[in-house]
């Protein structure tokens, strides 16, 4: 039992009224690994999440955690299962030592073990100078840290985590990430959802999310070497103009601004894409350096979710992803 | 296997009622109104009405000036209800300083004071009243005897001395009345707002979502939420009691351990008003005009205030629905009447009742919430 996926989900859907927030999606997570969702805003990540946990039941499918069914072994799961909620959601008007002593004695921790416990967690997550400070006038990273020393305090054997840096500067976030690092080399299986690429990249695995379907699925590298368009960079200083030209390409998905440089993503079909991009922007006298480069975790994204879109293109409306 | 799953359940509601009741204790401004509300409501409600009733400002005319005259007024002056703030020389200056507010009450005793005093059938001497203020003209009226006719305008008339000793302190009833029935009006005040406050908070500030996911029960988290209100609950009823008792001198006649039973139960019935509301309020506002919706007519329509007998009919079958309706008869019966809780099983199971369906319903809600 212990040897088989952490998650495994089939055609888990969830509609709330008439819209479908989360639309047949299938997970396998395999144990000890970190296991990403990259997705907008409303692409269905938490909801996913949330039906994982047993918060929400789904509309259809099924879902099995830790070799259990959530629906019908609800209190087992949680047993073995710690969840960080996208806001910070422990009692800010307790202190860092009493939020811990709540969640220690809820979880069930061994008496003779959670004073020990709650101390090395402290230690790890550089809170110990914090431990009769009240939660609530924690700075943001420490706030987060104190969230994830809760969530982690019973050894739970998997944790889903959601956004949990979406409130955090990029010092805490690095923090934050090398203690997921240690606690997925302690064996945990982390099930984390963001919105960065680059939180995104260092996941084992990964999973794009849009309008409720998983729309990419893989290993990040391999996601950026199988990506189903050709990336060109192209490098002008007349930037709107050559986005106009690149808008009259048929073959061209999307184009995203990067300072004065621009990625297009252009069809596979297209036999030689560097080609074509220069030729479109020679005929509207745009002066710029082509080059067919390698797609980036952002590529792979905009790729994934752009696509059907074209229409909205000429705008820009689906370059804002980086942020 | 079983005993260690009840020990991990006992664990845990016992941790989120510890917390629960820290909090209570840490947020300053909850704390203070567990006893605040209490203290100021007793005295607002027990000293408004004293005050009006006692004291009751009064002016004199004696033309008769003998030793008897002047022991009625040392008499009248001793029952509390009226002081004499001022002396007049004439009847229609009484009247006219009663016209003008300055005094409510006056009190003339003519010149033949004495030979009337003789006289069966005839009163010795006279009280005038302000008929505007219902509750002064019936206290004052309380002086003399039940005969007295009110005259249109303001003035009564009384047969004299002997009716206004046996009439002694009327006042003390009303006080007697509503300390009692006040425990009532505060645990619907406060119970009800802290219970639907407490778990809509933690539904807004996102702490019931991360509560949820863990190995704690619906149950669990229900009942170690409410636990700690009932001990609030029980301390503002002491409350009540010692300072009725201490300011008010209001008589517990009846048995204390049937009026904290009774107190226990009606407890328990708001509580579970109060967790109903919190299933429906979204934000901690709401939940508060919930409660004080709630709040009004218990006040209004309990008998608290008005007496139950003179209500129409539509609204003695709403009150019928009201827990404080069924607190106050329980109430009033042990402290001032010494009747035992097992006397008055209808009361008790109006409130069990009340207790159950708005548990039922709670918990129904309650379980759509999660989802």
């Amino acid at each position: 039992m212990n040897g088989g996926p952490a998650i495994i989900a089939r055609g888990l859907t969830r509609q709330f009224g008439r819209l479908t927030a989360v639309d047949h999606i299938d997970l396998t997570i395999p144990r000890a690994e970190i296991y990403g969702f990259l997705g907008p805003n409303g692409s269905g990540k938490s909801t996913t999440i949330r039906m994982l946990c047993g918060l929400l039941r789904p509309t259809a499918g099924s879902v099995e955690v830790l070799g259990m069914d959530v629906a019908h072994e609800a209190e087992k799961v949680r047993a073995k299962l710690g969840y960080m909620t996208q806001r910070f959601s422990l009692w800010e008007d307790l202190s860092v030592r009493e939020n811990l002593e709540f969640m220690a004695e809820v979880y069930g921790v061994d008496r003779a073990q959670r004073t020990q416990r709650i101390r090395a967690r402290l230690e790890e997550f550089h809170l110990l100078d914090r431990l009769e400070q009240r939660a609530g006038t924690l700075s943001g990273g420490q706030k987060q840290r104190l969230a994830l020393a809760a969530a982690s305090l019973h050894e739970p054997e998997l944790l889903l985590l959601d956004e949990p840096t979406s409130a955090v500067d990029p010092q805490s976030r690095r923090d934050f990430w090398e203690s997921l690092f240690r606690l997925v080399g302690q064996g945990t299986t982390i099930l984390v959802s963001t919105h960065y690429m680059d939180e995104a990249e260092r996941c084992h695995r990964l999973a794009i999310l849009d309008e409720g379907r998983i729309v990419a699925e893989g290993q990040p590298k391999t996601l950026m070497a199988e990506i189903d368009a050709a990336v060109v960079e192209i490098e002008t200083e007349a930037t709107e103009a050559a986005r106009a030209a690149l808008g009259q390409i048929p073959e061209v998905v999307s184009i995203a601004q990067l300072g004065t440089r621009l990625h297009a993503l252009l069809e596979r079909s297209v036999a030689d894409p560097e080609r074509r991009v220069k030729d479109a922007l020679a005929q509207a006298h745009v002066a710029a350096a082509v080059e067919h480069t390698s797609a980036s975790l952002e590529d792979v994204f905009v790729a994934a979710t752009g696509g059907g879109r074209r229409d909205q293109l000429p705008d820009g409306a689906r370059t804002d992803n980086r942020t | 296997m079983i005993s260690g799953a009840l020990l991990q359940s006992w664990r845990r509601l016992h941790a989120i009622a510890a917390k629960e009741f820290r909090q209570l204790t840490r947020d300053r401004l909850t704390f203070g109104m567990v006893v605040g509300i209490p203290l100021i409501q007793i005295l607002i409600f027990g000293y408004s009405i004293n005050f009006d009733v006692r004291n009751i400002s009064a002016g004199v005319v004696d033309y008769a000036n003998t030793t008897a005259s002047r022991a009625l007024i040392a008499d009248l002056q001793a029952t509390q209800a009226i002081r004499v703030t001022e002396y007049l020389r004439s009847p229609a200056e009484l009247e006219a300083r009663i016209g003008s507010g300055a005094i409510s009450a006056g009190i003339y005793i003519p010149p033949d004071f004495e030979r009337r005093r003789q006289e069966q059938g005839r009163s010795a001497a006279q009280i005038l009243v302000d008929g505007s203020e219902p509750s002064i003209e019936g206290v004052v009226r309380g002086l003399n005897s039940v005969e007295s006719t009110p005259r249109a305008g303001q003035s009564t008339r009384g047969p004299g001395l002997i009716e206004v000793r046996t009439l002694y302190n009327p006042e003390r009833r009303t006080a007697v009345q509503i300390v009692p029935a006040l425990i009532g009006v505060i645990l619907t005040m406060t119970m009800v707002v802290f219970t639907a406050v407490a778990i809509v908070r933690e539904r807004e500030r996102g702490n019931l979502e991360l509560l949820i996911t863990t190995p704690v029960s619906s149950a669990e988290l229900m009942i170690g939420k409410l636990l700690p209100y009932v001990l609030v609950g029980l301390i503002q009823t002491t409350i009540v009691l010692l300072v009725g008792k201490w300011l008010f001198d209001v008589p517990i006649v009846g048995s204390l351990l049937d009026l904290y039973l009774a107190a226990g139960i009606f407890i328990a019935a708001n509580l579970m008003l109060g967790l109903l509301i919190s299933t429906l309020a979204q934000t901690q506002f709401q939940a508060i005009q919930m409660s004080l919706f709630t709040l009004l007519p218990s006040i209004l329509l309990s008998g608290f205030m008005f007496p139950f007998d003179g209500m129409p009919r539509a609204a003695q079958l709403i009150a019928q629905v009201i827990p404080l309706t069924h607190f106050v008869e329980l109430v009033r019966g042990i402290v001032l009447r010494g009747a035992p809780l097992a006397s008055m099983p209808w009361a008790v199971g109006k409130l069990g009742i009340f207790f159950a369906v708005a548990l039922a319903l709670a918990a129904l809600r309650f379980r759509k919430r999660l989802d």
